[in-house]
């Protein structure tokens, strides 16, 4: 018996929707599954999960809440992944982000109006995370360095920087010798609209913002033939250092909101774990939505449900949050693995020469 | 006379998703015997050629090597009995000699026996007639060399079956002769060999029989003496062609591009364009012949703006283009339309659809920051009529298309854009005939609207027959501007390896 492995030619549309659908419902079986070995029951367990995301106004109010950071970080991602940049640097754009937000915050006058205050803010945030985001992109279209792991490495830099400053320089004097930065004044954090901090508001307009940008404009349009090849995008005479530098400056620009709405809504602060796995988490739903700004809200919205869930699991029946863990892994096991079936095809052989074909 | 049959393929079906690459294909080839395998691209000889060398398992189908039926599991399982392919691009490693390419996989001992194995390879070389030092390092041989390399390690696995994938496509005309003189000793070793091909003109000159493969069907198979070109075309294309190419007559025009002392070097400081200086009109096909990477994309680019060139000056219209970026160039005028060995890597976003590739040229001329799709969709509807685009729709990502669509949608675009100058670089790779003509036909049709066309080929009949003069690269230099009215393709061949011809042909 041998199996072979061939790469489809082309699959239509129509059946690629349902191996998509097919995954999930496996995926979802086979969670089933592992709840049942541990000897939890599985229905008990997706029906807590679902009650604990939307079954009450605070715990929707809970998983908008953590939607919003999830949701803005991967629009963000998704405008260098879609030039084959890949910024998995989102963390530490965040943290700077957050950094920017903070230090205008705590210089600024509390007497300012607070619009101008945040406003002021959010320029920081922008700036400093774009800023993170820029140093490995001038390398990359200078020297052509690998962005993969200059990234990487920068997401250290922040998150230790910010620990010494939290330390150190910006350590707050009336914590009585807390480790801590001190608390935003009242105009420098984020109102809240239906309940939860108006970052979803801002979650919504970029994804509108971002579809219309990646769909719509002529930087957009060239981001994609830089992400599809470079040779075309040098030939038909693009400045592709220029658009690289763009691009993944708006990449971290929006992780960079991103740290400043954790910064100024939930924390009031800021602090070394600010970023709180969120930039690589979002790397998820970008890649799932395959970089389509709507269907990652969509996207988005499951995966906040799903922490939220596995949260409420922990309080209401006490079942680690770890469980909820496993059913997003094993989700995601399988809508990954149904791509490699979307693109090739397995065909087992026996030594007969018949060979019989799989999805 | 019962000759022996080497290989017998009946009735063979292979499909990739929906798409039937081959369907009740029936090959059988004698030992002893040159078979060539001819069919337009995409006729199913590669696919054909995959199964019998165990890379692909047919779907339906038997395969019989001398007499006995046999099923392919692997290359491996091919190699046993003795088939050998020799592939087009070359799988040989560069910083080993020839010697240490032909043992690699094999299972040898250990310790290589250094001086047995020059032995054996010598003999080997001797009885066909093939021409290697075992300790000469790949990297320093030539193409021709390359491939004698290939063919000897097939040879030194035991094969009696050669399969040869378009050997002719990277050689100089006299490497072919020899290739042919090598063949023609295999031959009367007793092997069996088969050559794919959609050259006639060798077609006639090596093969004993023909089989003709058509949309993945095998339509005839014919002893070649008793067959024509213009019979083998028809079986090939299913209707009867014209292949003759005009020359259009006319008026040649002033210089449009000059170039003068021109050099451009790789990133490693060696010169891969020397000193080049020529001029084109308007009015004008401008051929570049010469082997593979003779500096053929380096001159394209240079032209373009791509590569910065180290030394010398680019004239276009009277102004020195040297320095200027690529959309400066591209405003000027100047068109290249390069197509590179997997035809999608320069020039068209394969992912994307008819009207974004031609937005690709189009956007930076269009004000504001919004993608203005409008005008393109007009353009790629003109395009696809004008041209025969086969397509599904205009949304239809490019990749999803033929090659020779692809190609028609390449030059399409560059065309559309009224250029002063148009380069093309092997714009018929991998077309078929039709298609190859019709872009003949759109280079003659911008010639008489006064471009001044350079066109790199590689196919020196058609070269000979298109272009008002032809210029000849040989690693870097330019070894002749010749008048193809006035010299043989053998002339050329010669250039092509760096000798100098007598002045007279020269313009």
């Amino acid at each position: 018996m041998n199996i072979r492995v061939t790469k489809r030619a082309d699959m239509p549309k129509k059946q690629e929707y349902i191996v998509r659908i097919i995954a999930v419902l496996l995926s979802i079986v086979f969670a089933g599954l592992i709840l049942l070995a541990f000897g939890l029951n599985p229905i008990k367990i997706f029906v807590t999960i679902i009650k604990g995301s939307i079954g009450s106004k605070i715990r929707l109010q809970q998983t908008v809440i953590r939607c919003i950071p999830l949701l803005i970080t991967s629009l963000g991602i998704m405008v260098a992944f879609k030039m084959k940049f890949w910024n998995i640097g989102a963390e530490g754009q965040i943290t700077m982000g957050a950094l920017g937000a903070t230090w205008v915050a705590l210089h600024l006058p509390e007497t300012l109006p607070a619009p101008v205050m945040l406003g002021a803010m959010m320029l920081a945030a922008v700036l400093c995370g774009g800023f993170w985001a820029f140093i490995p992109a001038i390398f990359k279209a200078k020297m052509g360095t690998n962005e993969t792991i200059f990234t990487l490495m920068m997401n250290y830099i922040a998150i230790k920087f910010v620990t010494y400053l939290q330390y150190g320089p910006w350590m707050d004097p009336n914590a009585g010798g807390f480790p801590r930065i001190a608390k935003f004044p009242q105009n420098a954090v984020l109102p809240s609209l239906f309940g939860a901090n108006i970052g979803w508001v801002f979650g919504l307009i970029f994804v509108v913002l971002v579809f219309f940008f990646m769909n719509y404009t002529k930087k957009g349009y060239e981001i994609a033939v830089i992400g599809e090849s470079v040779e075309t995008a040098r030939y038909a005479g693009m400045n592709i250092g220029r658009i690289i530098i763009v691009a993944t400056f708006i990449s971290g620009g929006l992780c960079g909101i991103v740290g400043m709405i954790q910064a100024s809504a939930i924390e009031k602060t800021l602090t070394s774990t600010i970023a709180a796995g969120y930039g690589f988490t979002a790397i998820i739903p970008a890649w799932l939505s395959r970089l389509n700004a709507v269907s990652n809200l969509f996207i988005c919205i499951a995966f906040a449900m799903l922490i939220q869930g596995g949260n409420y699991l922990q309080v209401s029946i006490g079942v680690s949050s770890a469980v909820a863990s496993i059913v997003q892994g094993v989700i995601l096991f399988f809508v990954l693995g149904s791509e490699f079936f979307l693109q090739y095809k397995v065909s087992f052989g026996n030594k007969s020469g018949h060979s019989k074909e799989v999805a | 006379m019962q000759r022996q049959i080497a290989i017998e393929m009946r009735n063979i079906t292979k499909s990739f998703g929906d798409k039937k690459a081959n369907e009740n294909v029936n090959l059988q080839v004698y030992a002893g015997e040159v078979h060539a395998l001819l069919g337009e691209n995409g006729a199913g000889k590669t696919t054909l050629m995959n199964m019998l060398s165990g890379i692909y398992t047919p779907d339906e189908g038997e395969i019989y090597i001398n007499g006995e039926k046999v099923v392919f599991h692997s290359p491996a399982d091919s190699i046993k009995l003795g088939i050998g392919m020799i592939h087009q691009h070359f799988k040989l490693i560069d910083v080993m000699t020839a010697k240490e390419n032909v043992i690699i996989g094999q299972k040898t001992s250990f310790f290589t026996k250094g001086k047995a194995l020059s032995q054996e390879i010598k003999t080997l070389s001797d009885k066909y007639g093939l021409d290697i030092d075992p300790d000469k390092k790949v990297y320093e041989m030539s193409v021709g060399e390359k491939q004698t390399l290939e063919i000897i390690k097939v040879l030194y696995r035991g094969a009696k079956i050669l399969i040869l994938d378009e050997p002719t496509a990277v050689l100089t005309p006299q490497e072919i002769q020899k290739l042919f003189k090598v063949i023609n000793n295999m031959k009367a070793q007793g092997c069996a060999i088969v050559i794919i091909t959609h050259k006639l003109n060798e077609v006639m000159e090596i093969s004993d029989r023909v089989t003709v493969l058509r949309k993945g069907q095998s339509v005839e198979t014919v002893i070649t003496k008793e067959s024509s070109i213009p019979s083998l075309i028809e079986s090939m294309v299913g209707k009867k062609m014209n292949l003759a190419i005009t020359r259009e007559k006319v008026q040649k025009g002033l210089p449009i591009l000059k170039l003068d002392g021109v050099t451009v070097k790789n990133a490693d400081g060696k010169e891969m364009l020397s000193n080049a200086s020529f001029d084109l009109s308007r009015y004008e096909i401008l051929g570049v012949a010469g082997v593979a990477n003779s500096g053929q994309k380096e001159l394209c680019e240079v032209i373009a703006g791509l590569v910065k060139a180290d030394k010398g000056r680019i004239y276009f219209e009277d102004e020195n283009i040297v320095g200027k970026t690529p959309r400066d160039i591209i405003k000027l005028g100047i068109r290249m339309g390069f197509i590179p060995e997997d035809r999608l890597g320069m020039g068209l976003v394969g992912g994307m659809d008819i009207v974004h590739n031609i937005v690709l040229k189009d956007y930076q001329n269009q004000p504001g920051i919004l993608l203005r799709r409008g005008p393109c969709i007009e353009k790629a509807k003109k395009i696809v009529d004008a041209l025969d685009i086969l397509t599904p729709s205009i949304n239809t990502p490019v990749k999803k298309l033929s090659g020779g669509n692809i190609q028609k949608v390449l030059l399409g675009r560059e065309i559309d854009s009224a250029p002063k100058v148009l380069i093309t670089a092997y714009p018929v790779r991998g077309l078929d005939i039709g298609a190859s003509h019709k872009i003949y036909d759109l280079l003659n049709e911008q010639k008489k609207a006064g471009v001044g066309v350079l066109f790199v080929g590689e196919d020196l009949d058609v070269l000979m027959e298109l272009c008002d003069r032809i210029m000849v690269l040989c690693h870097g230099e330019i070894t002749g501007i010749v008048d193809p009215e006035k010299v043989t393709k053998e002339d050329i061949g010669l250039l092509m390896t760096g000798q100098k011809i007598g002045e007279e042909a020269a313009v």
